[in-house]
């Protein structure tokens, strides 16, 4: 299993000369299961660049995972490639809503004045799950999902394939209200997704000093992230969702800052656009020193 | 590698628990199973001990030890309370009873219970809320 970031930006697209390095683009990752099966998660605007990537390769079969329907997961969908060649079938999985359909609830966005677009009119062979927490077969892979702390309908993702373990908690705030620190794994939002995983890609936007103003957002700051990582035992964690004001300097000052804070016995990275995760041959900050070369 | 996801309370039961663990409200949370999962701090008033020290035991075992009675003091089916009425008929109700706490004493209280569920379809547990019934709080 390998996986890429297409992007790893939160709340908004922050594209400029401040952030070349991890980048401007809103939630994306691509990961290909060892049978070949792609799989998109979230479809924020950095799935624009994948979507001509899989339409290069006559990629004819996507499953597309999004973790909640907030539009810095959702706007990149009307400009993925894929949905507009009728030779290729879009499995679309989402969150359950309590009341509306998931491809109600996508097409409120791809429908006018919205998005010139409806959903109706998309050429690609479409169709919706209601994600799981009994969990399904993607391919040779297994995944489950489940809700987690967030505003609105959420939930992260759990898969594996070939032994290893990949989760995706991209929106989270696990430490809403609650130390973490003190109470059982099994109280903790988001806990038994993360739990052993190879990889986790988590929610870490804002600094410490940012949280306070911003608690019940439905994210995590620095030590709330470290602290979730090191309970769930993770190999190897990927700071993502980085707020859309904090520039590459900033975040290289919280890189540092998290390195020196992490108390896990796994690796520490920082995501940026272009990192790729290989689950299958090595597991200890590959690919970690971003753009070393352009340092 | 984790062959099997582990177990996890309910997301709703936990953002339930966060709530409790911010408010001056005596609280417990069930799970569908009708154990009683957590209780917080202002509860610990009723229960006579911490939650940690108690642990996850059945709702019946629980509610068994305060003798709960009608507020003319005859017996009640425990079941026919307001926890046993959101677990087991999945409704919201209130009533008001007799209870004697662990020091011995007796006490006059009002229950609020009301089922959680995480869609129409999944029920996840109950929340019961005590209230002193002569309005102490």
């Amino acid at each position: 299993m390998r996986a890429r970031v297409w992007g790893c930006r939160g709340s908004l697209a922050a594209p400029g000369p401040d952030t070349v390095r991890y980048g401007g683009n809103t939630s994306c990752v691509e990961v290909r299961t060892s049978d070949g099966t792609i799989i998109v998660l979230d479809a924020g605007t950095g799935i624009r660049a994948l979507g001509l990537q899989l339409e290069s390769e006559n990629v004819r079969s996507v499953h597309l995972f999004l973790s909640h329907l907030h539009l810095d997961h959702l706007q990149g969908l009307g400009f993925f490639a894929p949905l507009f060649n009728p030779d290729v079938e879009v499995h679309i999985w989402g969150p359950r809503s309590t009341v509306r359909s998931l491809a109600e609830r996508i097409g409120t966005y791809l429908s006018p004045p919205l998005f010139p677009v409806r959903l109706s009119q998309i050429p690609a062979r479409l169709s919706f799950h209601d994600v799981s927490e009994d969990g399904w077969d993607v391919g040779g892979a297994r995944v489950v999902a489940m809700p987690v702390s967030h505003p609105d309908s959420t939930v992260g993702y759990r898969i594996e394939d070939g032994g290893r373990v990949l989760a995706y908690i991209p929106d989270h705030e696990p430490s809403l209200g609650v130390d973490i620190r003190t109470i059982e794994p099994d109280w903790i939002s988001g806990h038994a997704l993360a739990a052993g995983a190879d990889v986790l890609l988590h929610d870490a936007q804002y600094d410490d000093n940012e949280y306070p103003l911003r608690i019940g957002w439905g994210h995590s700051c620095l030590e709330h992230v470290l602290a979730f990582g090191q309970i769930a035992d993770v190999k190897r964690l990927v700071l993502f969702h980085h707020d859309p004001l904090h520039t590459d300097a900033v975040l290289d000052e919280l890189s540092a800052r998290a390195h020196a804070q992490w108390n896990g016995t796994g690796a520490l990275d920082m995501a940026f656009e272009g990192m790729e995760i290989d689950l299958s041959t090595e597991l200890e900050g590959a690919h970690s020193e971003l753009a070393d070369a352009d340092r | 590698m984790p062959a099997v996801v582990a177990q996890q309370k309910s997301l709703v039961l936990i953002l339930a628990r966060e709530l409790a663990s911010n408010i001056a409200t005596p609280m417990f949370i069930l799970d569908r199973d009708g154990m009683l999962v957590y209780y917080n701090e202002p509860a610990e008033a009723v229960a006579g001990k911490p939650f940690s020290s108690v642990g996850e035991i059945s709702a019946t075992e629980w509610g068994d030890s305060y003798s709960p009675r009608a507020a003319d003091g005859s017996e009640v089916d425990l079941l026919s309370l307001p926890p046993g009425v959101a677990l087991l008929k999945r409704k919201a109700a209130h009533g008001k009873l007799r209870i004697t706490l662990h020091d011995g004493s007796e006490r006059e209280i009002e229950i609020t219970a009301f089922p959680l569920f995480a869609h129409h379809d999944e029920f996840v547990g109950a929340v019961a809320i005590f209230w002193d019934a002569n309005g102490k709080g």
